[in-house]
């Protein structure tokens, strides 16, 4: 704005000059003003005599433990009942994991948010000791982990493939390797936490959540996979999906660029396609009933790694093409310059290329993680009991049956304060990111 | 690597985009320590062929030599030949997400392995020597155009490098800006440096260069000594560049 149109105007400052500014200005806008201002208010006062003045909060129990929800029933359509929410909201957050137990999925949800929220600190993740011996540690601990499994691997192709039960012969072996993994994985945990700290603490975070889910140790009751659900579940999902899918997503994004592997390319954007061009309700269902059918007789992956899969998948095509699109926005100048300093490959790609690239399409990603986190919603239509899901279970018990709105809008406030908290983050990165640089 | 031999040796070039011949039996060698500029009109094919000494550009037909080393499609030589050979380019370049300190200590810790300490001494060492060391702790975006571009020479510096190629160093820049670039390549050049440099700074020239190479659609057309080269064009076409980038200035 110039000098002049300044000057003309007279200079004013304070919250009725703001208004007479903004919102009458002139006769039109006063009269906008003044509808949206009468709508908005009887909106908002009817919802507030709804939801708080002529809610109800409990409800009496019957002799056999039986809600009786007459005075929800009466109050309906004038006041919400969120008596449903204090009845139920265990078997919504928790799912049917055993009551008695319930301290540990909460403990769980706990734990993930206290991970979410250390990883928006940048200072959290900054680079711990220097030491080449911790991380041969490291390295050694992830490979001792890697070698147990892909021996457990073996030994089931070997027993169901060819008929060999070798877990008889080779029993000290397995003993020795089972030793050896649990020792790595304390090796790797701790020699993380003093390399790389948040990188330790959210492998060793994840590993107490995998505990405390599972049990079996420290005296904690083994729960079956069928009886997790609620929150947890959709923390899980979304969380693992997008851990994994988007280290994924950027290799398939640098494969999809590459020019000298012209297979790898292809694999890339065969991969893209094929899973853009399918519903992800249709990757869950392969995954739940047509992946089963293509396995040998006695292996059996557990129904819930096999959605968690099928979501790490089908996010990683999206995320993939979100990084590309960065990639593409890098002029290439950049890649030159990297490649006339002599830096190999993946230095470049490491220190140049990507920490830009990512940056560039901070917003599009975060989009994309906001959208999977609510899209794990749909692991419904294959039997898992995510939050969404549990709602709906909840809203079967006959007293309760007709207070849906209650329990979606609890549903939908939950929803919104994760997807709300990712996208203030992103917000702050960006500010964080760019100020620094001069731009 | 050898110490007697030229520093740079191109033996009839070729280079095709598509089916434009943009190379034509280019043939150019340059002796260790001698500076020479390139100049010609646009689209001669002056930039590809210096881009093809550090391999940003693959040559199909005709061998090109640098420090002893022929370029293939060896990935060893072409290590060899990054590490030897440093470039400046005409928009900079400099990564923008790195201090200016962070964008010449980078090559030096993890192509030449050196340890940091070292790498930011060296680096600081350059950056005074093209007369910035007090901006080492900002980014690119709170730099001039030619501040960036000293940076960028001091960045090529930092990996030590035998010879330095110059992409039309100053084109990008506002006009008050190309003298303190133009001076730190003098000093450079005053320092024993092998410099190729295409340019159209036609004082650096004279100042500088030991030969000017004039090429046109691909191919050299004329090379001498600047004075002789500015003075007494023997072709048609040098005579018709000079008096078009004469009446430019």
């Amino acid at each position: 704005m110039s000098d002049a149109t300044v000057t003309r105007k007279e200079v004013r400052i304070g919250a009725a000059a703001w208004l007479r500014a903004n919102l009458f200005n002139s006769w039109i806008s006063t009269a906008v003003t003044l509808a949206l201002a009468y709508i908005i208010l009887r909106a908002g006062i009817a919802f507030v005599e709804w939801a708080l003045i002529n809610a109800v909060w409990t409800v009496p129990y019957g002799p056999t433990g039986i809600a009786d929800t007459a005075v929800c029933q009466n109050t309906k359509g004038t006041g919400a009942c969120w008596a449903i929410i204090a009845d139920k909201y265990r078997l919504i957050l928790f799912g049917r994991f055993p009551f008695a137990e319930q301290w540990r999925p909460a403990i769980v949800v706990l734990l993930f948010i206290g991970l979410f929220v250390m990883s928006t600190v940048r200072v959290a993740w900054q680079r711990g000791v220097q030491s080449p011996a911790l991380q041969k540690v490291a390295i050694g601990g992830g490979a001792v982990i890697v070698l147990d499994n892909l021996f457990g691997f073996l030994m089931v192709v070997a027993h169901v493939g060819f008929g060999l039960d070798l877990a008889g012969p080779l029993a000290p072996i397995v003993a020795g390797l089972a030793l050896l993994n649990t020792l790595g994985k304390f090796a790797l945990v701790f020699s993380l936490l003093l390399l790389w700290p948040a990188v330790g603490v959210w492998i060793g975070t994840l590993a107490v959540i995998g505990m405390l889910m599972f049990g079996g140790v420290l005296g904690m009751v083994p729960v079956p996979v069928d009886y997790w659900g609620g929150l947890p579940i959709t923390l899980i999902l979304a969380t693992f999906g997008l851990v994994f899918a988007f280290p994924l997503a950027i290799l398939v994004a640098l494969g999809r660029r590459s020019t000298g592997m012209p297979a790898v390319k292809t694999l890339c954007v065969v991969y893209v396609e094929l899973i853009r061009g399918v519903p992800l309700i249709s990757v869950l269902f392969m995954a739940s009933v047509m992946f089963p059918l293509f396995m040998p007789q006695g292996i059996n992956i557990d129904k819930l790694l096999r959605a968690q899969i099928a979501v790490i998948l089908f996010a990683a095509a999206y995320l993939a093409e979100v990084v590309r699109g960065g990639l593409q926005a890098l002029p290439k100048g950049q890649s030159e310059a990297a490649d006339a300093m002599g830096l190999t490959y993946w230095q470049k790609t490491g220190f140049i290329i990507l920490p830009q690239a990512l940056r560039l399409v901070i917003p599009p990603l975060v989009n994309t993680f906001i959208g999977f986190f609510k899209d794990t919603s749909l692991v419904l239509i294959i039997g898992i009991f995510d939050l969404l899901t549990m709602g709906k279970v909840a809203l079967s018990d006959p007293p309760w049956q007709s207070f849906s709105t209650e329990v979606y809008i609890a549903l939908a406030f939950i929803y919104i304060l994760f997807c709300y908290g990712m996208s203030r983050y992103s917000r702050g990165l960006e500010r964080e990111l760019n100020s620094a640089r001069g731009r | 690597m050898n110490t007697s031999g030229p520093a740079i040796e191109l033996d009839k070039v070729n280079k095709w985009f598509g089916a434009l011949h943009v190379l034509r039996d280019v043939s150019l060698t340059v002796a260790q320590g001698e500076k020479v500029v390139v100049c010609g009109p646009s689209g001669s094919g002056k930039s590809t062929m210096i881009r093809c000494i550090n391999r940003l550009e693959t040559h199909q037909e005709g061998r090109i030599v640098v420090d002893g080393t022929e370029l293939t499609d060896d990935l060893r030589s072409l290590d060899t030949i990054r590490r030897e050979v440093g470039m400046v380019f005409q928009s900079f370049n400099l990564f923008p997400h790195l201090t200016i300190l962070e964008n010449c200590t980078l090559a030096p810790i993890w192509v030449r392995k050196m340890p940091k300490a070292e790498a930011e001494a060296l680096a600081m060492s350059y950056l005074e020597r093209v007369r910035i060391p007090e901006q080492a702790k900002k980014y690119p975006g709170q730099l001039s155009g030619g501040q960036q571009q000293r940076v960028a020479i001091a960045r090529a510096l930092c990996m030590r490098p035998k010879i330095m190629l110059f992409d039309e160093p100053t084109s990008a820049l506002d006009p008050e800006m190309i003298k303190e670039v133009l001076d730190t390549m003098i000093s450079l050049a005053e320092s024993g440096m092998t410099m190729v440099c295409v340019t159209h700074e036609m004082g650096f020239a004279r100042q500088v260069a030991d030969r000017v190479v004039f090429m046109d659609r691909g191919e050299i057309v004329e090379s001498g000594p600047p004075v002789r080269m500015f003075e007494a064009p023997e072709t048609d076409r040098l005579k018709l560049f000079l008096s078009q980038i004469l009446r430019g200035h």
